[in-house]
């Protein structure tokens, strides 16, 4: 008797109760009608001439070598190209900007390296107010000193922050909070483009008739560095506007309330005015908890679209993630366990960013230094090639972990 | 081909038509067009699955249903975790169906005390959001010792100790085989076969009939090779982890595998690459330099690339509140379904311990604004009734414009809730952003209507300010 079927016989053994064990020694064979029998714990081998009366078990090859297999890359074809936008103008350009960035012109979804390189790196600006403004406590304590002189807040952004370029918000401008006139709030934006050289972008107070005037000062002197009007939507008289912000080469930035449809119909009216390449728009972003998941969608629909040949959301995109702060959890003060909001604060904002980016956000607006240089060092890393990697894997599967 | 919807016809065509109701719908047809939505899965129908005279239409139903992404389930004997299971590689193609489990490691060099704490932490994590309880879902056990006997009692106290499904890691089967004698009645996840020891760690798993995960760090061809290659060794609960390296050497990677593996599997069908994706942000813990704060941080950054790209099941090391806070709030955001705004009933709530005297507020539905506002009042410890009526689940701000904040909706639900009763004044307080509808509010309800604030945190403040018994009587006398 081979062991085989010695294995076979003390499994049916087991399986059948010595009845029937007995009789199959008696007659050798035995036909099983309506059992069934579970054979787990049984290795079966099969071999020509193996003697496995009545009992079938599943006969199943398996493989005893690798099957080897390439991997493909995905096939994906995309017809649509991003605009590039360029933001500020050196001496050569007619402005006096010590650099400029040029975002957009993507071809695939955003860091689709495994197909196309990033054309141009996005740009992480740092949020400035042209007056003391309230502000979470983790962001304060960087600029607590400097925050009556935006001025000196850009430079502190730029020489110790890093800041690629700065937004600065008219806040002040706003006929609820000191109504600051137009001609006042230009003379902010020259000082601010005196003390720093990267490009500028300004932005307003939100109210759609101030915002007019204060855009038209504003451009009118900072005529020639190509600054960034941050924004225009569709409660403005664009008619008005339009054509000013032409004359004096600004690029401007379009709003729109987490809404395509609404995206497609201003940018469609700015045509009217503006060359397409001076176009970015801003679909809106929300922090984490805050709906952010609108924001994504939306983000990601835009550029999908742009990509499938949607001329009318074929620009970069702005993505205010400054927004992130509007979740309690970034600031408010919590049970230990959740630790200091002065870490909750910064990981709130990076994330935020970080899913904008994954979304196809191209010009970041954000506050926390250190939220702004993580983003930065993502980008930097996403930017590589996705084939050279680390020769060692991380082993983190057998490895003390601290 | 990516996943088209089907039409709730052609799924009704395969079911009984008998109409029985034992799925709990009114009819087949309603069925249908819930399973059309992935709400419900086609077992619910047991006609269809136990009688063999539907047999075909069963298998039919399954193979036009079947995800891009095969789902796995991991259990341990008091839960159920769902790995994978997903359809489309983009939110707004349909919805992602299974939030991607976040797994907590230990490993068996911890003590006890250490072991407790952190199983304590994996087990009663808890974040309140939107009426949500936000949690952790496995435990990742992990060999150091690489001994048998030593993974077996830190398998066996984890297992005592927890009610959690659990991920048992090592390279060794030997040390594996030892861990799953200690996890009965459950169905752990198995880490992991490669390209050296697949074959003890495939027969494991068919042994065992328990999930594999297949691990080909930074390599996707001999990835694919081996998930073929266990194919036919006739194991289907698979799941893919092609590495999750961290920094300027490897994130990129990271990124691009799991994107590349998705689009395959949702765009293209390849079934190789259709089992779900396994992320391990603890990567970082052994391949980042730098302080725990900073490994923590570039943790919590990882996952959460994950989390937005793909991944259907997470690894993590740290423990500490602010990596995993953001981690399941971005979790639960992102697997939000976009079909279905998140709403809460309308109806009346009664915050703190109101009197006939307390105000009466309205605001939408939308969830967010819900909790937000409600969050707001009780901050500010005010007693007041609020109404909630049904904007379909929309914000304030964009129900006004996008005529979803009806005055006819705060009427029925004045209506409903009986407040008139309750209260002796006649005003309600309106969100500030519907402060163009007031004049139509007041016209619908026959009550006066108190413009409040445009943002909810200043309602203390305002309440304080405005709510005063002058002003009633004043308004009331009007």
């Amino acid at each position: 008797m081979s062991s085989l079927e010695e294995a076979l016989r003390s499994k049916l053994s087991e399986l059948l109760g010595s009845k029937l064990a007995e009789a199959l020694e008696k007659y050798g064979e035995l036909v099983l009608e309506d059992v069934e029998i579970e054979v787990d714990e049984l290795e079966l081998v099969l071999h020509p001439g193996a003697i496995v009366p009545a009992l079938k078990p599943p006969v199943e090859v398996r493989p005893l070598k690798l099957i080897e297999t390439k991997f493909e890359k995905p096939k994906m074809e995309w017809t649509g190209k991003v605009v590039e936008v360029k933001l500020g103008a050196t001496k050569s350009e007619g402005g006096t900007r010590d650099r400029v960035h040029i975002v957009g012109g993507e071809t695939v979804p955003a860091f689709y390296m495994f197909a196309e390189p990033m054309p141009h790196p996005p740009v992480v600006a740092m949020d400035v107010f042209d007056m003391k403004i309230r502000l979470p406590k983790a962001i304060k304590v960087h600029f607590e000193d400097v925050m009556d002189d935006p001025a000196e807040w850009a430079k502190r952004c730029v020489e110790k922050f890093g800041a690629e370029m700065i937004n600065l918000h008219l806040v002040s401008t706003d006929p609820y909070i000191k109504d600051t006139p137009p001609s006042e709030a230009a003379k902010t934006v020259e000082e601010v483009l005196q003390a720093v050289k990267v490009p500028l972008c300004v932005g307003g107070s939100g109210d759609p008739v101030k915002d007019v005037e204060v855009f038209k000062k504003v451009a009118d002197v900072a005529e020639g560095e190509r600054i960034v009007i941050n924004s225009l939507n569709l409660d403005m008289k664009l008619d008005d506007i339009g054509p000013h912000l032409k004359d004096k080469d600004c690029v401007v930035i379009a709003f729109t309330p987490m809404d395509l449809d609404k995206a497609r119909e201003l940018n469609r009216k700015l045509y009217d005015y503006l060359p397409k390449e001076r176009i970015m728009m801003d679909t809106n972003i929300a922090g984490i908890g805050y709906g952010i998941e609108y924001g994504f969608t939306v983000m990601e629909r835009a550029r999908l679209a742009a990509l499938m040949g949607d001329k009318e959301l074929q620009h970069p995109i702005v993505a205010g993630v400054t927004n992130a702060w509007a979740a309690r959890e970034a600031w408010i003060k919590m049970d230990p366990y959740w630790g200091p909001k002065e870490i909750r604060g910064p990981i709130w904002e990076a994330i935020t960013g970080l899913v904008a980016l994954l979304a196809g956000a191209d010009y970041f607006m954000m506050m926390h230094p250190f939220s702004i240089k993580t983003l930065k060092e993502i980008i930097d890393y996403l930017g590589k090639s996705p084939f050279e990697i680390e020769e060692t894997p991380p082993d983190w599967v057998s490895a003390k972990l601290g | 081909m990516p996943w088209k919807a089907i039409s709730p016809i052609e799924v009704y065509k395969l079911l009984p038509r008998t109409n029985c109701k034992k799925c709990g719908e009114e009819n087949c047809m309603a069925f249908a067009v819930r399973l059309v939505n992935l709400e419900v899965k086609p077992e619910k129908c047991t006609p269809l699955v136990e009688d063999p005279k539907y047999r075909k239409n069963y298998e039919k139903l399954k193979e036009l249903l079947r995800p891009m992404v095969r789902e796995i389930e991991v259990r341990s004997e008091k839960k159920t975790v769902i790995i994978g299971g997903e359809y489309v590689m983009f939110r707004h193609e349909m919805t992602y169906l299974n939030p991607p489990p976040i797994a907590i490691d230990v490993d068996d060099t911890m003590d006890k005390e250490e072991l407790a704490k952190r199983i304590d932490i994996a087990e009663n994590f808890r974040y309140e959001y939107i009426g949500r309880e936000l949690t952790l879902d496995l435990i990742a056990v992990r060999s150091v010792s690489n001994d048998p006997e030593q993974f077996k009692k830190t398998v066996r106290f984890v297992s005592n100790n927890s009610s959690l499904p659990l991920v048992l890691c090592s390279l060794n089967p030997d040390v594996i085989k030892a861990g799953l004698a200690e996890v009965p009645g459950g169905r752990p996840l198995l880490y992991a076969a490669t390209k050296d020891n697949w074959r003890e760690m495939a027969e494991l798993a068919r042994k065992h009939d328990l999930p594999l995960v297949v691990s080909s760090p930074g390599n996707l061809d001999m990835l694919m090779t081996l998930a073929n290659t266990l194919e036919k060794y006739g194991l289907s609960d698979l799941a893919l982890d092609p590495g999750t390296f961290v920094g300027s050497k490897g994130l990129s990677y990271t990124l691009s595998a799991f994107t590349m593996l998705r689009w395959r599997a949702c765009n293209e069908d390849y079934r190789l690459a259709g089992y779900p994706l396994v992320g391990t942000p603890i990567s970082v813990w052994s391949s980042m330099n730098g302080d725990k704060q900073t490994k923590a941080w570039w943790e919590a950054i990882t996952a959460a690339m994950l989390i937005t790209r793909y991944a259907d099941l997470l690894i993590l090391h740290s423990i500490e509140g602010w990596v995993l806070l953001p981690l399941v709030i971005l979790r639960f955001n992102i697997y939000t379904d976009p079909r279905k705004p998140v709403a809460v009933e309308p109806g009346l709530r009664v915050i703190g311990d109101p009197d006939e005297n307390s105000p009466v507020m309205v605001t939408g539905n939308f969830a967010l604004t819900y909790y937000i506002v409600a969050g707001d009042i009780e901050a500010g410890k005010i007693n007041c009734y609020l109404l909630v009526i049904d904007t379909e689940g929309l914000s304030v701000e964009s129900a006004v414009p996008g005529r979803k904040f009806l005055p006819e909706k705060v009427a029925e639900v004045l209506e409903s809730s009986g407040i008139a009763e309750k209260v002796k004044h006649r005003i309600l307080i309106i969100p500030g952003k519907a402060a163009r509808l007031s004049g139509d509010i007041e016209d619908a309800t026959g009550w006066k209507v108190m413009v409040g604030p445009l943002d909810s945190k200043d309602i203390p403040k305002f309440v304080e300010e405005k709510w005063r018994p002058e002003v009633i009587e004043e308004l009331m006398k009007e």
